[in-house]
């Protein structure tokens, strides 16, 4: 049974898919134009210090804490 | 027979190799970094292909045309207001995906676009498979191969541009929006479309498109039309965050349905970029790595420019040694020793320091590892107030401050952006680094790397301070959400740093030739003026820089003003010039002391009781923090468009450099120590 958990709740290493991201218009807008639509799978490289590492698309991100928590992922 | 004309318009994401492309075509030479947004100026070129005189304008790189950040309004505006005849879009092969969404955006605004797939070589060499003839036909765009860094491609894609602009015709390729949202298009297409001066200059489904996308930037041009009432009352009926999300997730599913189709890719293993990851991102080895690497930088840094520099004074001893033998006229040759010569020559010998910090900086920027460096730094900036995005710039300033507070741009965090400007100048800057050199070699000997250092920390400490201060009061507010690209690591080839280098440095050489020129030769002259009063001929031998001339008047005018702090009227003198640019600090001081461009003698001198020790490490401090030079002040009075803010800067600079000197002098002398 997969959890929606936020993204920075995600253990390193682990793949999850978007399933939807609580930030206001402009921020979700422009997190979507970067490739965290619905749907799309995220890694969690590195999520230990102030911000996390990701990968989307096959693009790595440097993404801050507050950002991530707005992003639930399903585990699966 | 005549030529033809036309502008093309480069757009594309960040870190697609679009300033690559731009150099390829052109044959302009400019910065490349390596992390998103460095293109932030309009740039421009002209290249004649065949009978066509084709005019290149490179837009800042960006993800979409939402207007989101200056950059994305920068490079709309030109298309929508400008009307370029062909916009290339520069597509990177190994990310298809999301580069297609800046291209549905473009179809929208109903431009003539030419995709440059650009990295194929990349794309193909770990095994992706992209059919170039199906996208033409998906895309209905003409797709054409390049490789901009080894300049593969560009006559094709020229050849395209040119066939595309004869064409005439255009067709319209549109996203289908789905039933709900397409019927909120064709409601207020109908209401735009009735307003001429919208509709004519603007693509009307475009423009209704951006309404419901909640883009600020048209519902401001729809303030001002005679729609505005009934559009506002459309845009009342909807939920506005539902649906730009939802048009967003639509452009890529369009982009979904048919990338299947034209390009297969590979599954994605751990690549080399990644194993580096593990090491640079790493909780505990992430700062110390950083430092290690900025200590590296400093250290090549100080090596290799220590013989260099020493050659540099050699040939000024020669030029200044020449001009006394062969020019017998008193006057020019004061002005060309003690002035020109002296005053260059000081400042021309660290030269080699700034441009080796250059290099180390561009190779830093070329390889990757900048963005990192901002991953690393983001929990430290996020404690005073700013996020990871701000501290490149600040970074940059070690090299000089204005490139510096010009990379803000890319902040879209209006308040932030403004902090971080205004925090720039304590870090300390190139220029700044003569003043330290000669006043720490002369007093601190031995020691004179270990002041040094310190001199930097402290500016990097006051510039975090005064961050968290500011944010804490004037600019209050809470850090900006930080999201940044992290772009492959490239190895930066040693050509193209050196360009890069030379970019930065080249600024330091005509800041060289002309400022600091103008400002030594002004120097001069008030130094050969005779006071009034005092009976003695222009420029003669026993009034040069002493109190008989009216430099000494203005000295000693100013003088009370830093008296306190243990400075007498020739460093008073020394620091008001230090405006124009502060290695003219050093530069007026051998003016007033007579030793021309002669370092050691000028340290011999200031050693010999001019100054104490004590009031060296002064001099260091207020030098580091009082007002920044006229170049650095002018930029930030543009950048802010503020002069409310650019004034603030100035004064609290300048108080606290005051009142870090004042201490240093008072507690030093209490305690007895450095007199």
């Amino acid at each position: 049974m997969p959890h929606v958990l936020p993204l920075t709740m995600m253990p390193e290493g682990k793949e999850g898919k978007v399933v939807s991201i609580n930030a206001g218009q402009g921020l979700k807008r422009r997190l979507v134009e970067m490739g965290f639509c619905e749907g799309s799978l995220v890694t969690v490289h590195r999520s230990e210090r102030g911000a996390l590492v990701v990968v989307v698309n096959g693009i790595k991100y440097a993404l801050g804490k507050g950002l991530a928590t707005k992003i639930m992922v399903s585990d699966c | 027979m005549e030529k033809k004309k036309i502008t093309i318009a480069l757009a594309g994401n960040p870190n697609v190799g679009k300033t690559t492309l731009f150099n390829a075509i052109t044959g302009a030479r400019q910065h490349v970094g390596n992390w998103p947004g460095v293109t932030v100026e309009k740039k421009t070129g002209k290249r004649t292909y065949k009978d066509t005189e084709i005019e290149v304008v490179d837009l800042p790189g960006t993800y979409s045309l939402t207007a989101y950040s200056l950059d994305e309004v920068v490079a709309r505006d030109y298309v929508v207001e400008e009307i370029p005849d062909v916009v290339v879009q520069i597509v990177d092969a190994t990310n298809l995906e999301r580069n297609l969404y800046l291209t549905t955006q473009l179809m929208e605004l109903g431009s003539k676009v030419v995709i440059a797939l650009n990295m194929w070589d990349l794309a193909e060499s770990r095994g992706d498979k992209i059919d170039t003839r199906k996208m033409e036909d998906f895309l209905e765009i003409p797709v054409v191969k390049t490789v901009a860094n080894r300049a593969e491609g560009i006559d094709a894609l020229l050849e395209e541009v040119v066939r595309e602009v004869d064409k005439g015709e255009h067709h319209e390729h549109e996203v289908s929006y789905g039933d709900d949202i397409e019927k909120k298009i064709i409601e207020l297409e109908g209401i735009v479309g009735k307003d001429s001066a919208l509709s004519g200059k603007y693509p009307v489904r475009w423009l209704s498109v951006k309404l419901l996308d909640g883009d600020e930037n048209i519902l401001e041009k729809i303030e001002g039309s005679s729609v505005a009432t009934q559009v506002n009352s459309v845009l009342s009926t909807i939920k506005k965050d539902d649906y730009e999300a939802a048009m967003a997730e639509k452009r890529y599913e369009t982009i979904n349905t048919v990338l299947p189709q034209i390009c297969v890719k590979c599954v994605n293993e751990v690549t080399f970029s990644d194993m580096i990851d593990r090491a640079v991102t790493n909780k505990y080895l992430g700062i110390p790595i950083f430092l290690a690497m900025m200590w590296a930088a400093f250290e090549v840094t100080f090596t290799v420019a220590t013989p260099l520099m020493e050659f540099v004074d050699m040939f000024f001893g020669w030029l200044a040694g020449v001009v006394a033998q062969s020019i017998t006229n008193p006057v020019l040759g004061s002005l060309l020793g003690d002035g020109i010569i002296a005053g260059v020559g000081s400042v021309m010998i660290f030269l080699p320091n700034i441009l080796l910090l250059f290099l180390m900086i561009s190779l830093l920027e070329d390889s990757g590892y900048m963005a990192r460096a901002a991953f690393v730094m983001d929990k430290l900036m996020y404690k005073i107030g700013l996020n990871g995005g701000s501290f490149i710039p600040l970074l940059m300033g070690f090299g000089c401050n204005v490139p510096a507070i010009m990379a803000t741009r890319t902040i879209e965090d209006e308040k932030e952006r403004l902090v971080t400007i205004l925090v720039n100048p304590f870090i300390s800057c190139g220029a700044r680094l003569p003043v330290y050199l000669m006043l720490a070699g002369a007093f601190f000997g031995r020691n004179a790397g270990t002041v040094i250092f310190g001199i930097y920390i402290l500016g990097i400490i006051v510039a975090i301070l005064s961050a968290k201060l500011i944010r804490g009061t004037v600019v209050k507010g809470k850090p900006s959400p930080f999201i940044m690209e992290l772009p492959p690591y490239r190895l930066p080839t040693l050509k193209a740093s050196a360009i890069h280098m030379w970019e930065k440095g080249s600024i330091y050489l005509k800041k060289a030739g002309t400022i600091i020129l103008a400002g030594v030769v002004f120097v001069w002259l008030l130094s050969a003026i005779p006071a009034p009063g005092v009976d003695a001929a222009f420029a003669s031998e026993e009034i040069l820089g002493t109190e008989d001339s009216l430099i000494g008047v203005l000295g000693h005018i100013i003088e009370p003003l830093v008296a306190p702090l243990g400075f007498d009227w020739k460093v008073a003198v020394a620091l008001v010039f230090g405006f124009i640019a502060k290695e003219i600090v050093i530069g007026s001081m051998g003016v007033l002391y007579g030793t021309g461009e002669d370092e050691d003698a000028l340290a011999e001198i200031l050693t010999a009781g001019a100054m104490t020790p004590l009031t060296a490490l002064g001099l260091m401090v207020f030098t580091l923090l009082y007002v920044p030079c006229i170049a650095c002040v002018g930029v930030v009075k543009k950048e802010t468009g503020s002069w409310k803010w650019t004034l603030f800067m100035m004064v609290y600079g300048t108080a606290l450099a005051w009142i870090a000197a004042f201490l240093i002098y008072r507690i030093g002398t209490a305690i007895g120590w450095g007199l």
